[in-house]
């Protein structure tokens, strides 16, 4: 039983870091249509500013916490520039030429992040601080629940939750929503598309960035390349909860990580990745449109 | 109050618009009539900022609105119902009308707009937490209407109201555009390819072909033209 308890908490770890790498995903399908695949990268990139500023901080001598605090923050913000500005420059320009010339240019902006942060920094792996503080409450627990653990899935939480609301009730998430669903329809009510769209990508990269935050003081390493593999997971997790759909990214985030670590835990722990692509095979045979995907309208 | 001057507009190489003129004075009715693809949907969508002129001027009050942003045409008063209606599908009616009033700060008076589209339209208060979607054509017709009007326009343009809808509809729909022109004062810029229904409701009108205005005189007039007679009111 704690074996099971065990696999389901580190499948929730993981769900967790997807979920908030896949809201970016599908936040910026659900308006432009295209799969941002640079979006790793801005996580990425989150990660190895905290280490920068961690390491500032730690020689300044602040605590644990602040550290954390502040890293997390600034990370966020710096990446939602980089988010911002990646739009701007490589997104814009195509939007309105085919969906090809976009998807080539999202292929593009994420070999150059990755190769501009091999060269800036290190090719190497480098030690990630642990960030996260010992929280005494979890040792009670019968099964393992590790601090890092706890906060991953208490912040993905909140975030969650947080952005459900602006997105259900807010003016900004409204013209989001609009936007999402007729672009120039949004325009003719006074909606700035430009504006929604260049938000989505702030909100989306931030979010990314504390996911990279989270996790590498939680696996304890970083390189320039550990946004790819997260990327292609948290984009299979948005596709499998059905890509444009939020709730449908959160779902699909759990579901990957309970597969992954379940199939990982009971049957072996080598064929993890392979499990998260046959999910992926399935879902496209059997639900193309995703768990929670609206089923493409067609117009007639 | 809205002037289009040898307006030219393009779609790739094909030439929707050829030196079009039109006049629109405040608190008018006036309504652009013409065949599939003459170009009126065009004109409308020129004067909203998501066309381009390629050469002419729109102005809406002494101010030229070629180069002016969509959202901030919609700031500056005119409100756009597009063909189709295009309600958002997966948002509710309510958030609709919500998003009809996007722009304005003055909550006071947007409650009370929303009470006189309710006035004008009951059905949709009884569906105001439904999915626009779900709404029939003349519901979703309304609910475009209304949803122009939260913005408070002074000039409110409209296209093409009575497509697809059952005559009763269309009826009901073109007195409310009346009362809505008598009660508010807004003007209204209509196209419509019901040229009969159309030319009883607005004040003046002009008739266009291939993307040229042909025609252009009072409503009563253009009801008695031959040539109007025997293209578009089918007598």
């Amino acid at each position: 039983m704690n074996y099971f308890l065990g696999l389901f908490v580190s499948g929730l770890t993981r769900g967790s870091i997807y979920a908030l790498l896949a809201l970016g995903y599908t936040m910026v399908y659900g308006i432009i249509e295209l799969i941002n695949f640079a979006h790793g990268e801005i996580y990425m990139i989150g990660a190895f500013t905290a280490l920068i500023l961690a390491s500032v901080l730690s020689i300044a001598g602040l605590d644990a916490i602040s550290i954390l605090v502040i890293a997390s923050l600034v990370a966020m913000i710096y990446s939602a520039a980089y988010g911002f500005t990646m739009e701007k420059i490589a997104y814009k320009p195509v939007r309105n030429s085919q969906r090809l010339s976009a998807l080539i240019s999202a292929i593009g902006m994420s070999l150059f992040l990755q190769n501009y942060v091999r060269l800036a920094q290190t090719s190497n792996f480098l030690p990630f601080p642990t960030l996260i503080p010992r929280l005494g409450f979890l040792q009670q627990l019968t099964f393992q629940v590790t601090s890092a653990q706890f906060v991953i899935f208490v912040t993905t939480t909140v975030v969650m939750i947080l952005l459900t609301l602006l997105i259900k009730f807010s003016r900004v998430g409204k013209s989001m929503r609009a936007a999402s669903q007729d672009k120039t329809m949004a325009m003719l009510l006074g909606v700035n598309v430009n504006r929604v769209i260049a938000l989505t990508f702030v909100i989306g990269s931030a979010t990314a960035a504390l996911g990279g935050v989270l996790i590498s003081s939680f696996t304890g390493q970083i390189n320039f390349y550990i946004g790819f593999m997260a990327g292609i997971k948290a984009f299979v997790a948005a596709v499998l909860g059905g890509i444009g759909s939020i709730p449908g990214a959160v779902l699909g985030s759990f579901v990957l990580g309970w597969t992954e670590s379940f199939g990982a835990g009971y049957i072996s722990s080598d064929y993890e990745d392979v499990f998260a692509f046959a999910i992926l095979v399935l879902i496209l045979i059997f639900k193309p449109s995703g768990l929670l995907g609206r089923p493409e309208n067609k117009k007639v | 109050m809205l002037e289009l001057s040898a307006v030219n507009a393009f779609y790739g190489r094909i030439q929707a618009l050829k030196d079009v003129s039109i006049r629109v004075s405040a608190g008018e009715i006036i309504t652009l009539i013409g065949a599939n693809g003459a170009g009126k949907t065009t004109t409308l969508m020129s004067v909203s900022g998501i066309v381009r002129p390629a050469s002419g001027a729109i102005m809406f009050e002494d101010r030229n609105l070629n180069e002016v942003e969509p959202d901030q045409i919609v700031a500056a008063g005119i409100s756009h119902v597009p063909e189709g209606r295009r309600i958002f599908p997966y948002l509710t009616v309510q958030e609709n009308l919500d998003l009809g009033a996007y722009l304005r700060r003055d909550r006071a008076a947007v409650r009370t707009d929303l009470d006189y589209v309710f006035e004008l339209f009951p059905i949709l208060s009884q569906r105001r937490h439904q999915p626009g979607g779900t709404l029939s054509g003349g519901e979703q017709q309304m609910l475009a209407i209304s949803r122009a009007l939260m913005a408070r326009p002074r000039l409110l343009l409209l296209d093409e109201p009575s497509l697809g809808l059952a005559p009763l509809i269309v009826q009901q729909i073109f007195e409310i555009l009346g009362q809505i022109n008598r009660e508010n004062g807004t003007t209204i810029f209509l196209v419509e390819q019901n040229a009969y229904m159309a030319l009883r409701v607005a004040h003046r009108g002009y008739v266009m072909e291939n993307g040229s205005i042909v025609l252009t005189d009072d409503s009563t007039v253009l009801l008695e033209n031959e040539q109007v007679k025997s293209a578009y009111l089918g007598v």
